[in-house]
């Protein structure tokens, strides 16, 4: 997949990564006031930015990426970290897959069926460059408008997932790190319009 | 104070377009610590100081323009960025060079807080990196 990211990566048009981070930075500081300074809002409101985006990326991604169907949940990860990252961002990001829990929970409650899920890890991080989080927004996921993006692209090839920033350089961490869990499997419906 | 070369005390403060001071930093060996009213008129004489730049800026437009006035025996260094942001250093020795040299840096690390969009340009600078990285450079320049 590595290659496949470089190919699509040099096929698609470029913009300046200055331009794109200055111009992600700007949008998330009117979103901020536009919430009054509530961060917490405005990271819900950059998911929804996000998934907006994300519903019609996909269309993009899939036409330009050359990547076929994935086998599986865990195979989505690495198309996303390894093309579409690279794609779009211009970055590759990592794939972790987590073991599925298989222990029951202590409460006796019936166990949930072991969520896929995968974490993407990067450390590079163009929508964030040279952004420092002033104190009174310090928990704010700058970058989520990636999880509705991703969010929104995977429900339009039949998978509804939640996804959340876990950790981010913004906040201290290491690297930034967007959790992926599928919570379902959409089940196509064929309209059947001779009726 | 006598002025012995190398060991300076340089008072540094970057002023915004409105005239208003974002960032102050003192470079000031131990010994040489004066009491506390010394850093009201250094901010004094750095004021001063802003009107003498403001009219070199009308005849030329420089960017490092070296020593600019004089008060008792310090010196008023400055440089001015495009966005008209002025770095003013009050010092008691020359050194041109270090000061050139530290100017060039600390513009560097201005422009990249300026970057942040969380800054507006006539905001003072908060950011703990800058000041841990301008009092570094204050160390390997100025002193």
């Amino acid at each position: 997949y590595q290659r496949l990211g470089d190919v699509a990566f040099n096929k698609i048009e470029k913009v300046s990564g200055e331009l794109f981070t200055l111009m992600y930075g700007a949008i998330v500081i009117q979103v901020l006031k536009d919430a009054d300074g509530d961060a917490e809002q405005t990271s819900t409101q950059l998911e929804k930015m996000g998934y907006n985006i994300g519903m019609r990326m996909i269309d993009e991604f899939l036409a330009k990426s050359n990547v076929t169907s994935c086998r599986d949940f865990k195979e989505t990860g690495e198309v996303i970290a390894k093309v579409a990252f690279r794609m779009f961002l211009g970055v590759t990001a990592e794939c972790h897959h987590s073991a599925p829990t298989v222990s029951p929970p202590a409460d006796g409650s019936p166990q949930a069926s072991s969520d896929a899920a995968f974490r993407l890890v990067f450390v590079e991080n163009p929508l964030s460059e040279f952004v420092e989080l002033p104190e009174h927004c310090s928990n704010l996921a700058f970058s989520n408008l990636l999880c509705g993006v991703i969010r929104g692209a995977l429900e339009m090839v039949g998978m509804r997932v939640s996804c959340r920033l876990v950790k981010d350089t913004l906040w201290g961490d290491e690297h930034t790190e967007i959790s992926v869990v599928l919570k379902e499997v959409i089940a196509e419906h064929y309209q059947d319009d001779e009726d | 104070p006598s002025s012995h070369g190398g060991m300076g005390s340089y008072s540094f403060v970057i002023v915004a377009g409105g005239d208003n001071p974002i960032y102050e930093a003192e470079f000031t060996p131990a010994h040489k610590k004066d009491a506390q009213d010394s850093a009201n008129l250094n901010q004094f004489v750095i004021h001063a100081a802003l009107d003498v730049v403001d009219e070199m800026l009308w005849n030329s437009s420089p960017i490092y323009l070296k020593v600019v006035d004089k008060f008792n025996d310090q010196l008023i260094s400055a440089y001015v960025t495009a966005g008209h942001a002025r770095f003013m250093l009050l010092h008691d020795v020359r050194n041109e060079d270090g000061i050139r040299s530290f100017m060039h840096d600390v513009h560097e690390l201005y422009v990249k807080v300026l970057l942040n969009p969380f800054h507006t340009p006539t905001q003072r600078i908060v950011s703990e990196t800058f000041d841990a990285r301008v009092r570094a450079l204050g160390k390997k320049y100025l002193n």
